[in-house]
């Protein structure tokens, strides 16, 4: 099984990946609250952003409603706790449940019927906008006024509970990023990866050639939204209060996939390396504009970054920057 | 050769129609193809050769008609139940996997009848060494010459360990020694495993050379069938080709 996994990698690779590892687990004893703040949401977008790589970097099925599985997530468990005082390591599995239940349901519309491309992107919008529109009318999720977890004596740790300092969060969600990149890189390097990758280049092909299109495309989807509604739940503990508007939005959307895009659609450390780079740039930029009061700023800089990886590094930064490092092309 | 007869299939077309929207593609079309045979399917363009292999293969549903493989009906399998029932085929224009290399892209043909990626793997390897295209396993298929595509689709669907193998002008913009050399890989095939083999081809060297039986289509309708020596002679048939190919 180790071995499956590190085959075929180069030793330069591991190495990197050691020392990455290494650079990660011990950021929190050297960086400031601040900084430690940007790292977590970076590393939220770099899972949901591999989550969300696995559908159409891997499988070719583009989604752009992935906020939809946060959301079930993130309202699955946080109603739990709050209404029923189920304890988030209970409401992951209610919450993953859900969210790929749902991921089915899409993905049962959009692959029986032959809903493809962008028309079946437009599905997982439309899914993800209804399910807003339904939470922002159901009381018992606190509706547009949102709903709040409680938020117990902060300082200590209540590991059950999912109750402690943004620390607690950060090595949560740097556990689940770099489980998710070895399940990917595992599944990449399986009968299902290769599958996926054939749907992904050419179906028609891959239908020919004995690949059960509706079956692999279903567990793309399936994977794909069990691993972000698992994101969700880490969201809704993390920040404590769940909004409909902003939760759903296909801008939500948008912001969780940008990353993956501007890191490498279909690479396994894309995603990793372009929420590392836009989250921080997206603070940044934030933070030096907070005084002039633009609008829309960050948008704005997101619509750039997009345009630029477009023109300039069309298969994202990382495949360049495996170059760079001399990774070979197998090490994606 | 215990394998060989395993892998050899009866092909059965009956009646076989496509209608697009008005055109005729096929036209009530029928031939039978014994096991291990090989028969050419020839015809000037757009005579509905390629969409008669859509039809067996399942990427397109006829308008009416039979296909029958060892006596059992394909007509409403999906394309790869009916490549797991053991009908290999290749696209006339190739589609490779254009992100994976060339050897994974024929695993993926091997995959349709082992769960084990090393297993496929050596099965691809193998596969890729008959069509002499083991040197350009770690290539992507987009920087390999044309032929080598054309190659690489017939590897693909070998993979697939068909008994029937469905072959879409595989042997199109080869040199002529390129094409004995394939005509030979198919003829050792073919007596080695028993696989029977139907070819549509517009390269009458190689159709002369490997087929037992051809059958000619024009506007959609069989106008012809027998040896290639009776085919050839037949006046209707010179009449369809006359100043599009040169038959000889
Ligand atoms: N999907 C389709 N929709 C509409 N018409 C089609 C379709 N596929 C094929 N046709 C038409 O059906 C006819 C037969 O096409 P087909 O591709 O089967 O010919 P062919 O014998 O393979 O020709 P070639 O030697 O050029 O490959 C042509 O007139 C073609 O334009
Ligand atoms: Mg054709």
């Amino acid at each position: 099984m180790i071995r499956r996994l590190t085959d075929g990698l180069p030793r330069r690779a591991l190495a990197l990946l050691l020392l990455f590892a290494v650079v990660m687990a011990l950021a929190p004893f050297f960086v400031s609250d601040y900084v430690l703040s940007v790292l977590i949401i970076s590393l939220y977008f770099a899972f949901v952003g591999q989550a969300w790589n696995l559908m159409l970097g891997f499988a070719g099925q583009l989604s752009l409603g992935h906020a939809l599985f946060v959301g079930i997530g993130a309202y699955t468990s946080a109603a739990l706790f709050t209404h029923f005082g189920i304890d988030p390591w209970v409401g992951v599995v209610a919450a993953v449940a859900l969210s790929t239940l749902m991921g089915c349901i899409i993905g049962y519309l959009g692959f029986r019927f032959s809903i493809r491309g962008v028309y079946f992107a437009l599905l997982t919008i439309a899914f993800a906008e209804f399910t807003g529109i339904m939470v922002d009318n159901s009381a018992w999720l606190g509706g547009s006024a949102g709903l709040f977890l409680p938020v117990k004596n902060a300082g200590s740790i209540d590991l059950l509970n999912l109750r402690g300092p943004p620390t607690l969060f950060y090595y949560l969600i740097l556990i689940l990023t770099g489980g998710a990149l070895v399940l990917c890189r595992f599944l990449l390097n399986s009968k299902l990866g290769l599958y996926w990758q054939a749907i992904r280049d050419d179906q028609e092909a891959a239908e020919a050639a004995g690949v059960p299109l509706f079956r692999y495309k279903m567990i793309a989807v399936a994977i794909s939204s069990a691993l972000t509604g698992v994101a969700g739940v880490w969201y809704a503990f993390y920040y404590n209060n769940l909004f409909p508007e902003s939760t759903f939005a296909t801008g939500r959307s948008v912001e969780l996939i940008l990353g993956a895009v501007v890191g490498g659609v279909g690479t396994l450390f894309g995603p990793i390396l372009g929420a590392l780079i836009l989250t921080p740039l997206g603070e940044l930029l934030t933070a030096l504009t907070s005084g002039l009061q633009i609008d829309g700023i960050k948008t704005f800089f997101w619509g750039f970054c997009v345009v630029a990886i477009v023109l300039f590094r069309p298969s994202g930064v990382w495949p360049w920057l495996a170059g760079l490092l001399k990774l070979d092309g197998r090490a994606r | 050769m215990t394998a060989a007869a395993s892998r050899s299939a009866a092909l059965k077309v009956e009646g076989l129609t496509r209608r697009f929207s008005g055109l005729t593609a096929v036209d009530n079309v029928s031939f039978e193809v014994p096991p291990g045979a090989i028969h050419a399917l020839i015809g000037p363009n757009g005579a509905g050769k390629t969409t008669t292999f859509n039809m067996i293969a399942g990427a397109l549903k006829p308008t009416a008609g039979e296909v029958l493989l060892d006596g059992r009906s394909l007509v409403g399998m999906r394309p790869d139940q009916i490549c797991r029932a053991g009908v290999g085929r290749t696209f006339q224009v190739v589609r490779p996997f254009g992100q994976i290399s060339v050897a994974e892209n024929v695993a993926v043909g091997a995959l349709s009848w082992t769960d084990d990626l090393a297993e496929a793997r050596r099965h691809a390897l193998a596969m890729l060494e008959l069509l002499g295209l083991a040197d350009k396993r770690n290539a992507l298929p987009g920087s390999i010459t044309l032929p080598d595509r054309k190659r690489l689709e017939v590897a693909r669907a070998l993979a697939t360990k068909p008994k029937l193998l469905l072959l879409d002008e595989v042997m199109a913009g080869l040199r002529p020694t390129e094409t004995d050399r394939m005509v030979a890989t198919f003829r050792r095939l073919n007596e080695e495993t028993g696989v029977t083999i139907v070819l549509i081809e517009h390269v009458m060297r190689a159709v002369m050379a490997l087929s037992h039986h051809v059958v000619v289509l024009n506007y959609g309708k069989v106008i012809a069938q027998g040896t290639p020596a009776e085919v050839t002679r037949n006046p209707d048939v010179l009449a369809c080709y006359l100043g599009v190919e040169e038959l000889s």
